[in-house]
């Protein structure tokens, strides 16, 4: 059936603060969201996309059945109001979804503009929903799309070679404080992706040593051996306080790591030196009052944001190179939709009617057996031309493209298809 | 001869206008180049204040601190060299542009009071006149750069803590580097105020007979004295740096001006030797 909706909905770190993102964020994976999905009635291919700075699903739903709603109850639960809800959340149809999609994939979409962890995520998000079978022919069409999108933009603009990451962003912030980093210290707290990138590029300024603390002890070994630095557990957190000067954080934790009354006890003992707190783990680990204490300087991850925009002038004459790409792409893309919905409907209309025409042409035939072969491929070729003629206009109406745009031509193969009776046969699509 | 000491005091006038200019340019434009010119116009701005207190000091036989005119004019001198020296050893950037309006302002304030060139009084006829006087002036001079510091310190703390980075984010050096100045700079200040205020009790001593009889001068060296002293010891005790360290910058300097201009005109004294 024709007709269907795609749907892109979600939060991110431009419409939604952190307070709210970090109810939703969904720590514990992707397979439960993902199956807790498969009951909403109406929804026929869907895909979860959770990273730091967006959670988004995008959907193919059934024309009029209020998934939105639904949805929308799914991501926010009780914890917000619909309303409040309404305020935060973007959702996008058609034409602007797959634009959305792949403005996300090639990274235009990003807090850093132009950082590459994005499209792994993505990949990452659709692994996950494929193998739950939850992506369909038009999800698999489109993800894989956005993914040859992303990489066309890469290729083709500076986008990424200037990238400003968030890491890069920690550094500068480091050295407004510190001036010199050769001998201060990094504490990470999680062992996360980004927290090591972010670690990376203080060693990269000539930070001195790298401590890392993480639940499960023989990740923060690992980790700890690459920068060759040393572990420690967790408990171990505050008293390592004394010691540290920038600490990272990215945690899965829910909750509150380190509490404001934690930290002002260690200042004394650090004798004032700053302290310099960079929180990327979305819900917070760190108390967000530890800014009241003097000498510390604390950031979340949509702080860090502001620094990145003062880099920002620089990128943007690629942004407008990599925005006419995305456009391009959403253009074509939405070129082949319409193919796949017209197509088939000439199919099966084509289909049809031969069906009619060789089994009447048959009839008559069997009941007229002086007729010579020769004369039998004549009619043949009679009932042929008829259905040909038949079909030219309903084709030309189907395939014209007076009227741009998805709207009409759904409409145009609702009307055909119900006008030649198609609707009952085509449930397999 | 005082025709041209008029003159000097003019175009020191308004080279240090130039300076100031120079600097703000540079602050606004970051242009590598009008910082080299801004920082030539500067150094040929101290020569000249040398040279104009060599002249006074030629013309009137002793050290030229005892008017109103020449106090502050030796303020801004000091504050000159000091931020010469000290930019001579440490870098910190756009700390200039503060320091040469500061300078500006000072010559400018001279500029308000008599420039005649009086007879000294007999009590001031001595050779402590410009151990004790000097010394004090030049630890203004370090406690005004460290005044400086600390504003700066205060103004780009608040934009680290706001987290709204605004127009001083990418113009100023880091919080260490500011703090470092602080330090560095009190300490100085402080030992040439300690300078100061021995020679003056000395010096006290000969010409009262009594090394301390609490005039207000006196009483507000020692309390500016005092301030400067809990904030270096409480940096070496418990780690008074930072944002606390750059607020007792500024409260000093506050003392620090109240005991040459509110004393002078305010309380009065054996001290307020020019109005």
């Amino acid at each position: 059936m024709p007709g269907e909706n795609i749907i892109l909905l979600g939060v991110n770190h431009k419409n939604t603060p952190v307070e709210i993102r970090e109810q939703i964020a969904l720590s514990g994976g992707y397979d439960e969201p993902l199956a807790a999905l498969k009951n909403i009635p109406g929804l026929r291919e869907y895909y979860l996309l959770s990273t730091c700075n967006r959670v988004e699903l995008l959907l193919v739903a059934d024309p009029l059945s209020n998934v939105e709603e639904n949805i929308i109850d799914f991501i926010f639960g009780d914890r917000i109001s619909r309303d409040e809800a309404q305020r935060y959340l973007y959702l996008l149809y058609g034409q602007k979804a797959v634009h959305h999609l792949f403005m996300v994939a090639a990274s235009l979409d990003s807090m850093v503009v132009g950082e590459a962890q994005i499209l792994g995520q993505l990949k990452e998000a659709y692994r996950h929903a494929a193998r739950l079978g939850c992506t369909g022919p038009l999800l698999n069409k489109l993800l894989h799309k956005s993914f040859s999108v992303a990489k066309r933009v890469r290729t083709e603009t500076a986008i990424g070679s200037s990238a400003v990451s968030i890491s890069y962003a920690a550094v500068q912030l480091a050295k407004k404080i510190f001036g010199n980093l050769k001998d201060k210290k990094v504490l990470l707290i999680g062992a996360g992706e980004m927290a090591e990138l972010a670690a990376e590029h203080l060693v990269g300024q000539g930070v001195g040593e790298v401590i890392v603390a993480n639940r499960t002890l023989a990740r923060a070994i690992d980790l700890a051996r690459r920068f060759r630095g040393k572990a420690v557990s967790i408990e171990e957190l505050v008293s390592q306080l004394e010691y540290v000067d920038i600490i990272i954080s990215s945690t899965g934790a829910t909750d509150i790591i380190l509490h404001k009354d934690e930290v002002k006890s260690v200042m004394r003992a650090r004798m004032n030196s700053p302290l310099f707190f960079i929180d990327i783990a979305v819900p917070r680990d760190l108390d967000p009052r530890l800014l009241e204490i003097d000498n510390v300087y604390l950031y979340d991850i949509d702080d860090l944001s502001n620094v990145v925009e003062i880099n920002k002038s620089e990128r943007d004459k690629e942004a407008v190179k990599a925005d006419r790409i995305v456009d391009e792409e959403t253009l074509k893309f939405q070129r082949w939709y319409q193919g796949v919905a017209v197509t088939p409907t000439i199919q099966a209309l084509k289909k049809k009617m031969d069906e009619i025409a060789l089994g009447e042409l048959d009839r008559t035939l069997s009941r007229m057996p002086q007729i010579a072969e020769v004369d039998r491929k004549t009619f043949a070729r009679m009932a042929e031309a008829m259905v040909a003629k038949i079909l030219h206009d309903p084709l030309m109406y189907l395939k014209s493209e007076s009227c741009a745009g998805r709207d009409n031509s759904d409409l145009k193969v609702t009307i055909v298809r119900e006008l030649f009776g198609l609707t009952k046969e085509e449930d397999g699509r | 001869m005082q025709e041209f000491t008029y003159l000097l005091f003019q175009a020191v006038l308004g080279i240090a206008f130039v300076s100031t200019a120079a600097y703000i340019v540079y602050f606004v434009s970051q242009n590598k180049e009008i910082q080299k010119i801004a920082r030539i116009i500067m150094v040929v701005s101290g020569l000249l204040q040398t040279l104009y207190i060599l002249l006074r000091f030629a013309l009137a036989g002793h050290t030229p601190i005892t008017s109103q005119h020449e106090a502050v004019f030796f303020f801004a001198w000091a504050t000159t060299w000091a931020y010469l020296s000290f930019r001579w050893r440490h870098t910190v950037k756009n700390f200039g542009t503060f320091v040469s309006l500061l300078i500006f302002c000072l010559v400018v304030i001279s500029s308000f009071s008599e420039k005649n060139i009086d007879p000294l009084l007999p009590a001031l006829q001595s050779v402590w006149l410009p151990i004790h006087g000097g010394v004090s002036l030049i630890a203004y001079g370090f406690l005004s750069l460290a005044f400086c510091g600390g504003l700066m310190y205060l103004l780009l703390e608040r934009e680290l803590k706001s987290k709204k980075f605004g127009y001083f984010f990418s113009r100023f050096p880091s919080l260490d580097s500011l703090d470092q100045l602080n330090n560095h700079c009190l300490t100085t200040g402080f030992i040439f105020l300690t300078i100061g205020i021995v020679t003056g009790s000395i010096w006290a001593r000969q010409a009262w007979g009594t090394y301390w009889q609490w005039d207000p001068k006196e009483t507000w060296s020692l309390i500016t004295w005092f301030l400067y002293l809990v904030q270096i010891h409480q940096r070496f005790s418990v780690g008074w740096r930072g944002k606390r360290a750059a607020v007792m910058a500024v409260i000093g300097f506050a003392a620090v001006i109240f005991t040459l201009w509110g004393v002078t005109y305010l309380l009065g004294g054996v001290h307020s030797y020019a109005r």
